[in-house]
């Protein structure tokens, strides 16, 4: 590969970022090019078409498929409430009397003389985006949604579970290798985004869990804790919906890591401002890693100054984090780029560079088992 | 059934087809290949590749081809591209190629959904037929597949497909079940994976009585296409006119959407084909050429495609989230801890192992460093290759609902209709590709990883895609085929050489077989197979040896219990292995008894380094 260089995760303490906020369906854009939106605000509103409940009253009569018309006491578009009356057949004798009754409060969307069927749908239910970010809109996508665009600080996760959340930051360790307990967890934590260091237990989420807070921040977790948590193994890593009470964001991987020293640092930096985050992870096609959003006032971004600049590959003196075993989770700075191929332990000829540490040991790793940690 | 493209589509070139450059866009990486004729025949000459670039901030997959082909230009040394235009036809020996040509399964590929009326029967038709144009099948929808109406309008309204295939009903049948489901789809109105300003193609291939209706139901919310029925009557498919149908939709909706293909679109020489359906393609060729029947998988990332031809008849599953690395986590979840552990030729702690597995499937781009975790990546290889071709078996079948001649021998058999088609004891070759078979440090990983997995029976070929070209190869066979065939035989398939493997099961160490191997320089080596053993013996590519074995009693070689066989084998860059095993393959339930098994196994092929 021309650029052989992973793209690590960004951490840093000023960048701009736009969010691209898209509603499911067609509906109305609420906020105008320019307006400053808080993180709560609805900016889009749709209207979800209702579920559709399919009856089959053919069947129900005891009728014909085309003869159904004649027994419908509701036509199609009317409403129609639950337990309604929607059709009936007329006997001579009053007993054989059948009376099919609306399952739901809806309307009848369309009925078929081929299969018999009447299709009721339940009224719309609004769907209010919101903006996500303290921000500025800078574009509209007229009936789709808007773009946010925020000044920030910003820190990405490598795995996430859960939704979008905002609160007040809490770091509740005093250094990124400490665990965090449950005796970290104070019931002022409540609706807060607890930061912690480097590994987070079954026990810690429980208790977080009955402390009622936002999001949980650590560097790792034991996957049989996850399991536990989610109540299934996570076979693919496409998160952000889930509902365990907290969203939990991962800034290192599975296991005992010490969160990077620059991540924890920036956090603390800003224990009491409120950031807003999301679990949201997709890892294939279409890379989305969860995130820890802190907006400076709002307004105060620039337009023009979206993205950070692509980087053009990886230099000496950049600071790596290394991401698979046997050194998983260490964190030092490139002091060698070699060019040729080397053989690694498996045999495998792998294009690779060297690491110091931070106590001066150097080691030889494979390009693709590190990744930079981006972000000034 | 057929993987292969209507001849109609055959683009007509006024120019000789000397130097063609063909990329394949993958999820991850777009690879290119240049091939150049040289003399009489056709070679792979140079590769280049280049993250794939359909996601932001690029949103555009023409970069990435760019990228992919720069490469080459810088290693060939040949001036291929004029700013960002590919130069064709050749304007001299050094610069320009003839013509390019691509596959690609960027951005998840082509995701489907098919509904039939009988889940087993119509319901299977559509989902082969799906399958083979290269489709991966998120849900299979059928009147009797036991959720009820509104669920099922729930679930065609969430899953967003790139396309759907209606099947259902025999020509002339009863329309009403048809019907009904075009009634829930209509309801349900889906919307594309991709972009929401278009209608969603559908293609319906169902009972032709009840087209009009269908028109009548859905023409105005989707983008309607109707073709002939996959299923004209119960003993038949007629799976090709949809499949055409639907590479045709691939092209004109579905590719269109996606960022940047329109411009790929008009880069090609000739029609962008889905990955998979390349590959079915020319794994197609290769037993129709042959006369072989094969088994190919393709392991991938994130998913493992199988493909078979036995006796002429072309299959192919693809098991969405089974794959090394965004979905090796789920190849923990479907086979369960102990049967990875199985593999694995030391001690390690659960929590350890499943933690470093979704390691992998949060970093999927990482490589294994240590010997330890190349051994784990490969234990967990052989299950996602297990399971897949398990998936495969079960769809890979007979027609189901068929009524068939019995005899009074099929009576003790109790075999209903719908019996795989994938025998292994008549299997001849097995194929092999995608990064952990194609890149292993030593090519005897490739084989037994497959031999662990596939239990391949009697004679067995095997075999792997050198650099992951037979996407690329797929496509070109089908405006050059000699190109295709050329570059397959000499660059692209490497023969790691022959498993013999007796079928039975008999106590460690005693007497499987005698054997005798008459090599090509006249040696002859003259032993007995034990239960246990494993043998390796060299045995060069495109060399063959007389292999004459005898049995013991209750063990069989294809021929029968006891009896002898006698017959040549092909070698390879790996050689001739004996597996004296036994099948079923059974691994000691005990822990130290099971690590001492595999390391004997291991040490005896010399699997890996020694420390």
């Amino acid at each position: 590969m021309a650029h052989s260089y992973t793209p690590g995760l960004t951490v840093t303490e000023q960048t701009v970022v736009r969010r691209r906020r898209q509603l499911p369906l067609p509906g109305t854009v609420l906020v105008a090019v320019g307006d400053l939106v808080q993180s709560n605000q609805p900016v889009a509103r749709a209207e979800l078409p209702g579920k559709v409940y399919p009856l089959n009253l053919a069947n129900q009569l005891g009728v014909a498929p085309d003869e159904i018309k004649e027994y419908l006491i509701k036509k199609e578009g009317e409403p129609v409430r639950k337990d309604e009356i929607l059709a009936e057949n007329k006997p001579l004798i009053k007993w054989f009397k059948t009376e099919i009754k609306s399952p739901i409060t809806g309307t009848v969307e369309s009925l078929s003389t081929i299969t018999g069927q009447v299709l009721l749908r339940e009224p719309p239910r609004v769907l209010e985006l919101l903006a996500y970010v303290d921000g500025t809109i800078v574009e509209v996508h007229p009936h789709q949604g808007v773009t946010v665009e925020a000044q920030c600080s910003l820190v990405q996760g490598i795995f996430g579970i859960g939704g979008e959340t905002s609160g007040v930051l809490a770091i509740a360790v005093a250094k990124p290798d400490e665990p965090l307990t449950p005796a970290h967890m104070k019931a002022d934590m409540k609706g807060k985004i607890v930061v912690g260091g480097s590994f987070l237990s079954a026990e810690t989420m429980a208790k977080a869990k009955e402390i009622g807070v936002a999001g949980l921040v650590v560097g790792g977790i034991h996957d049989k804790d996850l399991r536990a948590l989610l109540g299934y193994d996570l076979g693919v890593a496409i998160t952000g919906t889930e509902q365990v009470g907290f969203t939990l964001i991962l800034t290192e991987g599975f296991g005992t890591i010490p969160m990077a020293q620059k991540t924890f640092a920036l956090l603390s930096a800003h224990a009491g401002e409120k950031a807003t985050i999301s679990g949201a992870t997709q890892i294939r096609a279409g890379v989305i890693r969860p995130e820890i959003i802190i907006a400076k006032s709002a307004g105060a971004a620039q337009t023009g100054a979206a993205a950070a600049p692509q980087r053009e590959g990886i230099r000496i003196g950049d600071s790596v984090r290394i991401i698979r075993d046997p050194l998983f989770g260490k964190i030092g700075e490139v002091a060698a780029l070699p060019t040729d191929l080397q053989k690694i332990p498996t045999e495998s000829d792998a294009r690779v560079l060297e690491v110091r540490f931070p106590d001066g040991q150097v080691a030889v790793i494979p390009r693709t088992n590190i990744e930079v940690i981006e972000g000034l | 059934m057929s993987a292969s493209l209507h001849a109609s589509e055959k683009p007509k070139f006024n120019h000789p087809l000397n130097v063609i450059v063909a990329t394949d866009c993958g999820s991850t990486t777009t690879k290119a290949i240049l091939i150049e004729k040289v003399g009489d025949e056709y070679r792979q000459t140079f590769r280049g590749e280049a993250p794939t670039t359909v996601e932001a901030p690029f949103e555009d997959v023409t970069r990435g081809v760019l990228n992919a082909i720069a490469e080459i230009e810088e290693l060939s040394g040949r001036k291929i591209l004029d700013g960002e235009k590919i130069i064709t036809p050749c304007r001299d020996a050094r610069t320009g190629v003839d013509i390019y040509i691509s596959t690609s399964s960027a951005g998840g590929g082509l995701q489907m959904m098919v509904t039939g009326v009988v889940q087993n029967m119509t319901g299977e038709s559509a989902q082969r037929c799906a399958l083979g144009a290269g489709a991966i099948v998120i849900d299979v929808l059928a009147s009797n597949d036991g959720r009820l109406p509104h669920e099922k309008i729930e679930r065609i309204r969430t899953l967003r497909p790139d396309m759907i295939l209606m099947s259902g009903g025999t020509d002339g049948g009863a329309v009403t079940h048809v019907v009904e489901m075009a009634e829930y789809v209509a309801a349900a109105d889906p919307r594309p994976r991709f972009g929401s300003t278009y209608k969603l193609p559908l293609v319906y291939a169902g009972n032709k009585e009840a087209r009009e209706q269908v028109t009548k139901t859905l023409g105005q919310k989707t983008a309607l296409v109707i073709t002939e029925n996959i299923r004209p009557v119960l003993e038949r498919e007629n799976l090709a006119p949809a499949r055409h149908k639907i590479h045709d939709l691939f092209l004109e909706h579905v590719m269109a959407q996606a960022p940047g293909y329109k411009n790929l679109i008009e880069m090609a020489g000739a029609p962008i084909m889905p990955t998979p359906a390349a590959v079915g393609l020319i794994m197609e060729t290769i037993a129709k050429r042959e006369h072989l029947n094969l088994i190919g998988v393709d392991i991938g990332g994130a998913t493992t495609d199988v493909f078979s031809v036995f006796e002429s008849v072309f299959n192919r599953t693809v098991s969405a989230n089974l794959g090394m690395s965004y979905s090796i986590s789920n190849v923990l979840a479907e086979a369960g801890l102990a049967n990875i552990m199985r593999w694995v030729p030391f001690d390690i702690d659960e929590q350890t192992l499943r933690n470093r597995i979704k390691n992998k499937m949060v970093r999927p781009t990482t490589i294994p460093q240590t010997l330890d975790e190349l051994q784990i990546e490969q234990a967990i290889a052989r299950e996602a290759l297990r399971l897949a071709l398990i998936h495969h078996k079960s769809l890979a079948t007979g027609l189901k609902g068929v009524q068939q001649e019995r005899t009074i021998s099929d009576a003790f058999e109790q075999q209903t209709s719908g019996k795989s088609l994938v025998d292994m004891l008549k299997l001849d070759l097995i194929v092999g590709s995608g990064g952990i078979l194609s890149h292993a440090p030593r090519r005897i990983q490739s084989m037994l990883m497959m031999v662990d997995a596939y239990e391949p029976l009697g004679f067995t070929m095997l075999s792997v895609d050198s650099i992951f070209m037979m996407p690329h190869l797929g496509v070109l066979s089908t405006i050059n085929e000699k190109a295709a065939t050329d570059v397959f035989v000499r660059d692209c398939m490497v023969y790691l050489g022959t498993c013999v493997a007796p079928i039975g099961q008999l106590k460690d160490g005693e007497r499987l077989a005698d054997y005798e191997v008459t090599f090509p320089d006249g040696r002859v080596v003259k032993d007995q197979l034990k239960m246990g053993e494993l043998r390796l013996f060299p045995l060069g590519l495109s060399q063959k040896a007389r292999l004459t074995m005898q049995p013991a009693k209750a063990v069989n070689l294809g021929q029968g219990a006891g009896v002898p066989v006698s017959r040549e084998v092909q070698g390879g860059v790996v050689g001739l292995l004996l597996d004296g095993r036994g099948r079923p393959l059974q691994l000691p339930a005990d822990q130290p008894a099971r690590v001492a098994a595999l390391t004997k196994w291991f040490n005896a092929v010399d699997l890996y380094p020694r420390s």
